[in-house]
Parts: structure tokens; C-alpha cells; sequence
């Protein structure tokens, strides 16, 4: 009996070690189909010349890894997605847009989610990615409702963000103290509003947040404070400042006459294929664009009436 | 008659030798699986971190040999900005950071945890032992974010209105952490001063001291190491903690002025930027670098802890 127990102990160490090794092997399995489509973009399977509309298609998962600011809508769609076409399984997860451009360039993810283009990115071979700009989101200054300015010039936006205007009186405003509410150095939501809300200057150190919801939450509580946040994370605790007269909204957005938005890029490794490709598809399809992207607070990219490049010429459509 | 008894011994003695032989066999086929895998668990163990540590050296590194970052300036420098022209890659606030609000928890948890042991067990052992201790080991399991949720909810308002300031601070995250570091202190010193013998306590009785002069002069004095000990294991804590930290000290990137000044900790730096920079970029080794130098920390913290635990041997 002894020695049955014994054994039996003896057998369920190795099979714990076993279960182990076994996890472990299996966890970069899936990877390995996710990384067969983005490594032979140039030869598109024949199966899906045919493909149309078919309700039914299977194959390899795809993963959308990247951007938490798209996270939602990507999530959202993939949700749908999935519900019409039964066996497709797609796999969205954060990490952020650095995350997502470089696990896309790797192959270990089908889709990199971006707030920025991947050739901002040093480090990135953008030459090896497709961009597919699927949503638009402007991003505002975000103040506490106490701070009585509603307007400020870009000047003064620039003067405050880079600690030269402290008060907010100088504005305009009550004797307040400005704090600045940032975000890392490198994040994409940083460096879009740096780039068109400030024309590139080195804002000062302020403290910093790394997600919208924090932002928010400091700024609607702390007396005199000034962020950024995407239109989609405006409620009625903080309060969004027109610049040079200009309000955030969709309409002004689409003009370009309120500069500061960004796209949302959803990257693949070459052209995309199957499944992924479907997906692409689905997202710049009327119905999404028309409902699920309004409803969580982006803008149509089907609406803009200008185009912007990497390095932030404005053409008209 | 004996040619047969003979035989019959003989034939008994080999059957015992072939049972013993194959008993043997068994025990050795036993023992061998047995320590095969230990042998193997100790191996992964230790493969693991031995990877572990490669991994994050090579990577932490690179700033120095590939990116070309000069170690004194990385260390002594204090404006951090990777993305700027030229790249500047000043740790030093995040360094001084880190030490700050460790030693900032533990002044502030090293005394209350200590005497909360004192207290559990030369004072009131009984409800002690019954029911503060329980609740102490329950706290130990708390999630750091719940201490820093918490913190950001409660503690930063409240030092915002109390001394007319932002309120992330220094301050707010040497307390969220010293919170969080004080059922670890106190635990560890309740162990410690437990293991003082009975004998001690009484011949100092014996000999005329007061029970508070018996508690600290005597029962203290020799549970100092265990004590040291389980202050190093709080700062140990405190020092790698990411979460709560910066949830409440603001992460501003500058040398504080104060206690109520915004700062940034090397874990912090850590995991605000880890999503958005590339691999293999000088920004991102340079995350590696900081790293490397929390790993660096945490030897030495254990380094201590074993010097600690010698001298305690000795005693």
C-alpha cells in the first residue's frame, strides 16, 4: 500500500511536470497560424477569390493586438463580426500602439492597432506594412468645469503647456495655479496632441497618466488642471476648450478646421488576407462606420473631406 | 538429514538474498525517479532564473554597448527624454524616486510594525495572537492596486485640501506603500520576537527591570536582526512595487522639492512607457536599463537579508 502511494505520488509529480511542459509548448501555438498569412502576403490563397460574402468561412484566428484607445471599437466590431460569420475567431487584445506596430512587423500578430503612423515610429519597418485607416479621433484640452475659459488661442494652449502661462488669470480665468495633466513620452495620444495642438513644442513636466480614464479623473478633480483627452472620454465631469475659437466636433474635425485629430490604424504585415481581410473589409463597410464607430465616439473615416500623411500635409479629397 | 537441512537453509538464504536483491532493485528504481525529479525541479528553478537574469542584463545592457549611453550619465543625468533630439536618458529622478519613497514607507512602517508586534506579543499575546494576527496575514494578501485605488480615492483628495497642493506627492505614495509594507514588518517581527527565549525575560525580571525596560532593552535587543530583517523585506516590497506607487505620486519626471511634490519611481517609468515604445530601440533598451537596475536593487536587498539572517546565527 505503501508503495502504491508512492507511485502513485511519484506519477502525479511527473505529471504535474508533464502538464507544465505541456503548457508551455502549447502556449506559442497560436501564434504560429497568425504569423502563416502575414509571412506569404505576396501569394494570396485562391480560396478567397471566391470568397464574396460567404457567411461560413473558416481558418486561421486572427489577433488584433495594440492601440487601448482603438481597443474598444476593434472589440466591438469583431463582436459582430464574429456573429455573422460563424467559425472566424478574432482575438483583440491591448498592450498599446508601440505593442501593436511591433508585434505586427514580427508576425506574431495579424493586425497591429496604431493611434500613430508606423513610420513615427523609429524602430518600425513601415515599408513592410499596409495601412488601413479605419476611424478618425480628434482630441480636445481638457479642463475641470470650475476653470471659467472656454477659448484659448494656440499661443496661450502653447504657453501653458509649456510652463510659461501658470495662471489662470493670464487667460482669461480666475486666480488659479495651472497644472498640466500629461501623458508618457511615448504615447501616440501625446505626440498627436503635441504635434497639432502645440506645433511640436516641448511641453513641460507635469503629472503623468498613462490611461484616458485617470486623465479624466485627475483632471475633473483637480482645481486648475489642463489635459488632453479623445473626444469619445468628454462627459460632464471635465470640459473641452475650443482653440483659436474652433470647436471640437465632428463637422470641424472633418474640414480640418479644428486640426487636432488622429487616425486610427489598424496595420498588417503585406496586404491582408482571408479572414483578416474580410474584417478590414467589414470595418470601413457604411454599417459600421455609420453606427458602431459614432456610437463609441470616433469619427467616420468615410467623412473626412481632407487626407493627412505621416509627416502631417493636409491634401483635400 | 543435514545434507537436507542444509538445503532448506541454503534454498531460504538465496530466497531471502533474491527478495532482498529485487527489494533492493525497487527501492533504487524508487529513489532514483524520486531524486531524477527533484533534480529536474531544481534544475528548471534555477534555468529559469538564470534566463531570466540574461535576458534582462543583455537587453538592460545594450543602452551602454549598442545605443552608446554613457553609464555616469545615465545614472547621475537628470533630463529623461528619449524621444527628444538628442535623446537624453537621465534615470536619476527615477532612481531617486524609488529610494525616497522606500525610505519614506519604511520610517513610517518599520515603528508601527515593530511595535504592533511588540504589542501581539509581550503585551497582550492572547488577543494577539487570536485575532490581530489573523488580521494582519489577511492584509498581506491584498492586491497592491486595491492599497493604490484606495490611495488615489481617499489619500491624494485629502492631502490636496489639507495642504493646498496637487496631492499626488512623495508623500502620498510613501504612505500607500508604507500601508501596504506593514503587515509584511509586522508578521515577520512578531516571528522574530516570539523566537526570544522565555529564559532571557525572566532573568531580566529576575533581576529587578521594569517589564518595559525588560521589553526593550533585553527582548528587542536581541530580536534586532529578525526586526532589521523584516524591515529590508518591507523595502524589499516596497521598492519593486509599480502599481500602487503610481497611481498616487503624480510620475513627474523632475527632482521633488518636497515631500508634496509629484515624482516618478523606476517601476513606474517602467510600466507607463512599456506599451508604446518598440523593441530592440534605444528607448525601449533603456526601459531594460531600468529594469536591470531594479534587479540589481533586489539583490542587494537580498544580500542584506542573508548577512541579516548570519548574524542572527551567531547570536
Amino acid at each position: 500500500m505503501k508503495k502504491l502511494s508512492k507511485m502513485l505520488m511519484a506519477l502525479t509529480f511527473v505529471g504535474a511536470l508533464l502538464a507544465g511542459c505541456g503548457s508551455n509548448n502549447a502556449a506559442p501555438a497560436p501564434q504560429q497560424p497568425a504569423q502563416q498569412p502575414a509571412q506569404q502576403p505576396a501569394t494570396p490563397a485562391p480560396e478567397q477569390n471566391n470568397s464574396g460574402s460567404t457567411t461560413t468561412t473558416s481558418g486561421e484566428p486572427i489577433t488584433a493586438v495594440g492601440s487601448t484607445a482603438l481597443q474598444p471599437l476593434v472589440e466591438q466590431t469583431a463582436k459582430d463580426f464574429m456573429a455573422k460569420n460563424q467559425g472566424v475567431q478574432i482575438q483583440v487584445q491591448g498592450g498599446g500602439s508601440g505593442t501593436g506596430l511591433s508585434q505586427v512587423a514580427s508576425g506574431a500578430a495579424t493586425i497591429g492597432n496604431s493611434d500613430i503612423f508606423a513610420e513615427e515610429k523609429k524602430g518600425i519597418p513601415a515599408n513592410e506594412l499596409v495601412d488601413h485607416r479605419v476611424a478618425v479621433v480628434g482630441m480636445a484640452a481638457a479642463v475641470s468645469p470650475k476653470v471659467k475659459v472656454d477659448n484659448l488661442t494656440k499661443q496661450q494652449l502653447i504657453d501653458i503647456f509649456t510652463g510659461k502661462i501658470t495662471n489662470w488669470k493670464d487667460v482669461g480665468g480666475d486666480d488659479m495655479k495651472i497644472t498640466l495633466v500629461n501623458r508618457p513620452k511615448s504615447s501616440g495620444t501625446r505626440a498627436t496632441f503635441s504635434k497639432f495642438a502645440l506645433d511640436g513644442k516641448e511641453e513641460a513636466e507635469g503629472i503623468t497618466e498613462d490611461s484616458s480614464g485617470t486623465v479624466r479623473k485627475i483632471i475633473a478633480e483637480t482645481p486648475g488642471a489642463i489635459g488632453y483627452l479623445a473626444l469619445s472620454y468628454f462627459n460632464d465631469s471635465v470640459k473641452a476648450l475650443k482653440l483659436d475659437d474652433v470647436e471640437a466636433n465632428a463637422e470641424n474635425i472633418a474640414s480640418n478646421k479644428y486640426p487636432v485629430w488622429a487616425y486610427e490604424h489598424m496595420y498588417t504585415k503585406g496586404e491582408p488576407t482571408g479572414n483578416a481581410k474580410a474584417f478590414l473589409e467589414f470595418i470601413l463597410s457604411e454599417e459600421v462606420q455609420k453606427k458602431t464607430i459614432t456610437e463609441l465616439g470616433f469619427l467616420p473615416i468615410t467623412d473626412m473631406k481632407v487626407e493627412r500623411d505621416a509627416e502631417g500635409k493636409v491634401t483635400q479629397k | 538429514m543435514n545434507h537436507r537441512i542444509e538445503g532448506v537453509g541454503t534454498n531460504r538464504q538465496s530466497l531471502i538474498a533474491r527478495k532482498m536483491l529485487t527489494y533492493n532493485k525497487r527501492q533504487f528504481t524508487e529513489n532514483m525517479t524520486g531524486r531524477t525529479i527533484a533534480m529536474v525541479c531544481a534544475a528548471l528553478l534555477v534555468i529559469v532564473v538564470l534566463s531570466i537574469t540574461y535576458f534582462i542584463a543583455s537587453k538592460g545592457l545594450s543602452t551602454f554597448f549598442v545605443d552608446g549611453v554613457s553609464i555616469s550619465e545615465f545614472l547621475t543625468q537628470v533630463k529623461w527624454d528619449p524621444e527628444g533630439e538628442p535623446a537624453l536618458y537621465g534615470v536619476f529622478p527615477f532612481i531617486l524616486g524609488s529610494f525616497l519613497v522606500t525610505a519614506l514607507a519604511a520610517l513610517i512602517a518599520a515603528p508601527l510594525g515593530i511595535g504592533a508586534a511588540i504589542f501581539m506579543t509581550e503585551i497582550f499575546p492572547g488577543f494577539g495572537k487570536k485575532v490581530l494576527k489573523p488580521v494582519i496575514e489577511l492584509l498581506v494578501g491584498i492586491p497592491s492596486v486595491v492599497y493604490g485605488y484606495v490611495g488615489l480615492t481617499l489619500l491624494v483628495p485629502f492631502i490636496r485640501e489639507q495642504f493646498d497642493v496637487l496631492g499626488f506627492s512623495l508623500l502620498a505614495g510613501g504612505l500607500v506603500l508604507a500601508l501596504m509594507i506593514l503587515p509584511t514588518i509586522t508578521s515577520v517581527a512578531t516571528d522574530a520576537i516570539e523566537a526570544v527565549p522565555q529564559d532571557l525575560r525572566n532573568a531580566s525580571l529576575a533581576l529587578g527591570a521594569t517589564r518595559w525596560q525588560t521589553i526593550w532593552n533585553v527582548v528587542l535587543h536581541s530580536s534586532l536582526p529578525g526586526c532589521l530583517t523584516a524591515v529590508v523585506l518591507g523595502m524589499a516590497r516596497a521598492f519593486g512595487e509599480a502599481l500602487a506607487v503610481q497611481m498616487v505620486i503624480g510620475n513627474t519626471t523632475k527632482l521633488p522639492g518636497s515631500l508634496l511634490d509629484p515624482i516618478s519611481t523606476l517601476t513606474s517609468g517602467i510600466t507607463l512607457n512599456m506599451g508604446n515604445t518598440i523593441q530592440g530601440t534605444p528607448y525601449n533598451n533603456a526601459l531594460w536599463s531600468m529594469a536591470l537596475l531594479l534587479l540589481l536593487m533586489s539583490f542587494v536587498f537580498i544580500m542584506i537579508l542573508r548577512f541579516l539572517g548570519r548574524k542572527r546565527l551567531v547570536k
